[in-house]
C-alpha cells in the first residue's frame, strides 16, 4: 500500500534526548533540512539525568513526515531517543521578554496581568512573560502601540503529562542488554 | 593481551586494526597522517597497504572489499584534500549499507578551527554522509573511538564511519589498552523479532493467493541465503531480486524471476498490480524499483522484513512490519508460515517473462547480424566463467546490462554502485572486490565514460598486480544518458559523444593484457584469451553504439506501464 497522501499540517512538539556531545545540534537539524522542514522553535539543555541532553522542538509539519524525521534522529549513533507528541498531551510553556517605553498604559498592563518586572530605566522598562505562545504573543500585540524596543522569546520547552519520562523505560531496557551482554562474556 | 608499553598514536592504530583482523587497507599518504604512515613502515608484515591513486579510490576499493568479503573495508588518507576526496565515496557506503572505515588526518589540536593548511572540518563535512564520525583528539582516545567504529560500521544496518585523527595524536605516546565492542546505550543495531509480527506476517503469506517476493541487501547483510531459500522453497513464493539483492538467490532458482524495477524483468513489474502480497525482505523500495510510487503496489498487502526501523513505511506502509535481524526472522517466519505452492500464479509470471524473452532478451544475448550488443558480451563473459564470477560494474547502461543478464550461482557475488550510481566506482571497486575473496575471478563491466573517471587506478594494478578481469563495453557515448536523450530529450545528443583515448596505449601504458573487439565472431576467442591471461585484462569491445537497455519503465511511469519495445 502506498503511504496515504495526508498533506495537512499540524503542530508536533519533538523531545529528543542525547549523549552530551559536540556536533549533535548539527547532527538533528541538518535532517529537518534534508527534509525540507522548517522548526518553529528549538530549545536544548542538560536533562534531569546527568551527561544526557533533550531538545525540545516544534514543528508544523505532516505526521507522515514528522514520523520519518524522527526515525531518521533516532538512528543516529549518539542520539538515544526521540518523542513526538501533540500539543495537548504536553505541558508547554515559554518566555518572553518585552522591552517597552514607559507608558501608564503599559504599567496597567503590567499590574493587570501580574507580569514581572526585570529592569526599570529612565525610558524603558522590561517585563517577562511566561506562557503559551499564543499569550505572549498576545502581550506582544497589546504593548505594540506604545512601542516595543525588543522582544523574544525562549522557545518552548516541555513536559510530558504521562508520569515517567519515557526515556526511563529505555534506559531501563538498555541497562539490562548491558548487564546481559556483560554476563555473556565474562562466562566465555 | 594488552601489552604494557608505550606507543605512539599512530603505532597504536595499527595495533588496533590488527587486533581487529584488518588484513589489508587502502590509502594514500599526506602531511596530516604521515606519523601513521611512519608506524606503518613497520606493520607491513602484518598489514597490507594497497597505495591507490586517488583517495576515492580508496574508498571505492574499501567498498569492493568489504562487499565481496563481509568484513570492514578500511581506508586511511591525508587531511583536507585527501579528506574531502572521500566524500563520494562515503556518500555511496551511506545509500549502500556497505560497512568501512575511513581514517582521515586532521591538523593538531592546537591549529584546529585556525584554517591551518590543508585544514577542513571534515566531522562536520562527513557527518551527513556517515552513519557515524568522530575526531580523535588525543593518542588516549584511539582505544574507545576505534572499538565504537568497527562495532558501528559493521553491526546491525551497516555503513561507513569517518574517522578525523588529529597529527598530535598520531604523535602522543600511549599505552593501548583494546577491547572490541559491542553495546553502545544511543544504538539499537537490531531490533529483537517480536513473534506477534511474525505471525502477523504469516497470516498474510498463508492467505495469499498472488505473493510476491523482493529480495534485497538484507539478505546478503544477514547471511541469510540459506534462509531464504527455504523460505522461498516452504511458502512457494516467487522472488525477484533488487540490484543490492541479486546473488542472494541463485539465478536458476526455480522460484526466481529476475531482477525487480526500471530495468528489471518484466514478470515482477507488469504483474505488480496483480499482486496481493508483496513480502519485502531487507530492501527499502528505492525508486528505482517502485517506479511511479503512486502506481505501486495498488492491490498488494505488504509485509516488510527489516533491520532498520526508519524504513518501516517510508516510502510504502507496511501492513505487517518484522523487526529484526533476517537470520533471526526469516526463520521463525518459515517456522510460521503453512507449506503451499503457487504454480498457477508461478505459471502466469514466467508467460510474462516468456514474453520479455522473445521480444528482448533472444535478440540482446543471441543476435545474429549487426554490430556487437552489450548483452552477447555479458552472456559470453558468465557463461565462459561458468556462472560463477564476482560481477562488478560501474554505472551506465554497462551495468543496467550487466545486472540483468550476468548469472550468479554463489552469495556475495555482485558489487555495484546501486544507491548513488556513482561512476567510476567500477575499477577501484574491482580491485577491492578481488582483494576481498582472492580465490575468485572477478570481472568488472565499465563503460568508455565511467573508465575514464578513474582511469589511473590502472597504475594500481600495475603497481599491485591484482588480477582483474576489465571488460570495457565502448559504445563511445555515455551511453545511458544518450539513452534517456533519444527517448525522452527528442534525440537531442547534448554532450554526450565521447572521443576516447586509445584504450590500448592506456593498457600498454600499464602493462596490463589487451585486446579489441569488432566482430562477433571474434568475441568467443577473445574472452577466452581474457580468461586465459595471468593477472589483470582489459578487454574492449566496440559494441553497437545506440543500444538501449530494455525493457524499461519511463520516468514518471508505473511499474505497470513497462515497455519491452522502443521504436527508434
Ligand atoms: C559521477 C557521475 N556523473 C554523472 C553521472 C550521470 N550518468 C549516469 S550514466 C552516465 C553515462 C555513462 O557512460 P559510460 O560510462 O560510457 O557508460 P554507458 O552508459 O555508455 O554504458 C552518466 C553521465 C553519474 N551517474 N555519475
Ligand atoms: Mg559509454
Amino acid at each position: 500500500m502506498v503511504m496515504s497522501n495526508n498533506t495537512e499540517k499540524k503542530e508536533f512538539v519533538i523531545t529528543v534526548f542525547s549523549e552530551n556531545k559536540v556536533g549533535l545540534l548539527g547532527q538533528i537539524t541538518s535532517i529537518f533540512t534534508y527534509h525540507n522542514v522548517n522548526i518553529e522553535s528549538l530549545t536544548t539543555s542538560e536533562s534531569a539525568i546527568a551527561g544526557i541532553h533533550k531538545f525540545t522542538i516544534v514543528v508544523c509539519e505532516t505526521p507522515e513526515r514528522v514520523e520519518r524525521m524522527v526515525k531518521q534522529v533516532e538512528k543516529r549513533v549518539d542520539i538515544l531517543k526521540a518523542f513526538v507528541y501533540e500539543p495537548e498531551d504536553v505541558v508547554m510553556q515559554e518566555i518572553a521578554l518585552y522591552k517597552v517605553a514607559l507608558h501608564k498604559n503599559v504599567e496597567q498592563l503590567v499590574r493587570r496581568y501580574q507580569l514581572r518586572i526585570l529592569e526599570i530605566s529612565d525610558d524603558y522598562i522590561v517585563i517577562e512573560k511566561t506562557g503559551h505562545k499564543n499569550e505572549t504573543a498576545e502581550l506582544f500585540e497589546e504593548l505594540k502601540p506604545y512601542g516595543v524596543y525588543q522582544f523574544v522569546r525562549s522557545g518552548s520547552i516541555a513536559v510530558v503529562k504521562s508520569r515517567r519520562e519515557l526515556l526511563d523505560e529505555y534506559l531501563e531496557h538498555m541497562n539490562q542488554l548491558r548487564e546481559r551482554l556483560e554476563n555473556e562474556s565474562s562466562n566465555n | 593481551m594488552n601489552e604494557k608499553r608505550l606507543m605512539t598514536g599512530g603505532e597504536a592504530m595499527l595495533e588496533v586494526l590488527f587486533r581487529e583482523g584488518v588484513d589489508t587497507i587502502f590509502g594514500y599518504p599526506g602531511g596530516g597522517i604521515m606519523p601513521f604512515y611512519n608506524s606503518l613502515y613497520d606493520y607491513t608484515d602484518r598489514i597490507r597497504h594497497i597505495l591507490m591513486r586517488h583517495e576515492q579510490g580508496c574508498v571505492h576499493a574499501a567498498q569492493g572489499y568489504a562487499r565481496t568479503s563481509g568484513r570492514v573495508g578500511v581506508c586511511v588518507v591525508t587531511s583536507g584534500p585527501g579528506a574531502t576526496n572521500t566524500i563520494t565515496g562515503l556518500a555511496d557506503a551511506m545509500l549502500d549499507s556497505t560497512p568501512i572505515v575511513v581514517i582521515s588526518g586532521q591538523v593538531p589540536l592546537s591549529l584546529l578551527g585556525s584554517d591551518a593548511f590543508q585544514e577542513v572540518n571534515f566531522v562536520g563535512l562527513s557527518q551527513v554522509v556517515t552513519k557515524w564520525t568522530c575526531q580523535i583528539k588525543h593518542a588516549s582516545e584511539i582505544a574507545d573511538v576505534m572499538a565504537r567504529a568497527f562495532y558501528i560500521a559493521r553491526s546491525g544496518r551497516p555503513g561507513p564511519v569517518s574517522i578525523d585523527f588529529t597529527k598530535n595524536a598520531q604523535q602522543e605516546l600511549v599505552e593501548l589498552n583494546y577491547k572490541p565492542l559491542n553495546f553502545i546505550r544511543g544504538y539499537v543495531p537490531s531490533p529483537e523479532p517480536d513473534m506477534e509480527q511474525i505471525k502477523e506476517a504469516a497470516r498474510l503469506i498463508n492467505s495469499a493467493k498472488k505473493p510476491m517476493a523482493l529480495v534485497g541487501q538484507g539478505v546478503t547483510l544477514a547471511g541469510a541465503e540459506k534462509a531464504l531459500d527455504e523460505f522461498l522453497r516452504k511458502s512457494g513464493v516467487p522472488a525477484g531480486a533488487t540490484m543490492l539483492g541479486l546473488s542472494a538467490i541463485p539465478s536458476d532458482h526455480p522460484q526466481y524471476l529476475g531482477m525487480l524495477g526500471m530495468h528489471g524483468c518484466y514478470a515482477a513489474n507488469i504483474k505488480n498490480e496483480d499482486c496481493d502480497l508483496l513480502i519485502a525482505l531487507g530492501m527499502r523500495f528505492d525508486d528505482r524499483v517502485t517506479c511511479a510510487v503512486n502506481k505501486y503496489a495498488l492491490n498488494a498487502k505488504v509485509v516488510h522484513l527489516e533491520i532498520d526501523p526508519a524504513e518501516i513505511n517510508k516510502i510504502i506502509k507496511a501492513d505487517a512490519p518484522v523487526l529484526g535481524n533476517l537470520a533471526e526472522t526469516l526463520p521463525l517466519l518459515t517456522e510460521a508460515i503453512e507449506t503451499r505452492q503457487h504454480n498457477e500464479w508461478m505459471n502466469e509470471l514466467k508467460e510474462a517473462n516468456q514474453e520479455e524473452y522473445e521480444k528482448v532478451i533472444k535478440g540482446a544475448l543471441h543476435p545474429t547480424e549487426g554490430y556487437i550488443k552489450m548483452g552477447e558480451v555479458i552472456n559470453a563473459v558468465s557463461t565462459a566463467y561458468g556462472d560463477n564470477a564476482v560481477l562488478v560494474t560501474d554505472v551506465g547502461q554497462q551495468q543496467l546490462m550487466a545486472t540483468r543478464y550476468f548469472r550468479f550461482r554463489s552469495p556475495r557475488s555482485v558489487v555495484t554502485s546501486g544507491g548513488l550510481g556513482t561512476m567510476g566506482f567500477g575499477l577501484p571497486a574491482a580491485i577491492g572486490a578481488k582483494l576481498g575473496t582472492p580465490e575468485r575471478d572477478v570481472c568488472l563491466f565499465v563503460g568508455d565514460g565511467g573508465l575514464q573517471m578513474t582511469i589511473q587506478e590502472l597504475t594500481t594494478i600495475l603497481q599491485t598486480e591484482v588480477d582483474v578481469k576489465i571488460i570495457l563495453l565502448n559504445n563511445f557515448y555515455l551511453g545511458n544518458v544518450r539513452q534517456w536523450q533519444e527517448m525522452f530529450f527528442d534525440h537531442r545528443y547534448s554532450f554526450t559523444d565521447l572521443i576516447d583515448p586509445d584504450f590500448e596505449l592506456v593498457a600498454k601504458a600499464n602493462k596490463i593484457g589487451y585486446t579489441c573487439v569488432e566482430k562477433r565472431e571474434d568475441l568467443a576467442a577473445a574472452v577466452a584469451e581474457m580468461k586465459a591471461s595471468k593477472g589483470a585484462f582489459l578487454l574492449e569491445v566496440r559494441v553497437e553504439r545506440e543500444d538501449n537497455v530494455l525493457p524499461m519503465v519511463a520516468p514518471g511511469a508505473g511499474v505497470g506501464d513497462m515497455m519491452l519495445e522502443y521504436k527508434k
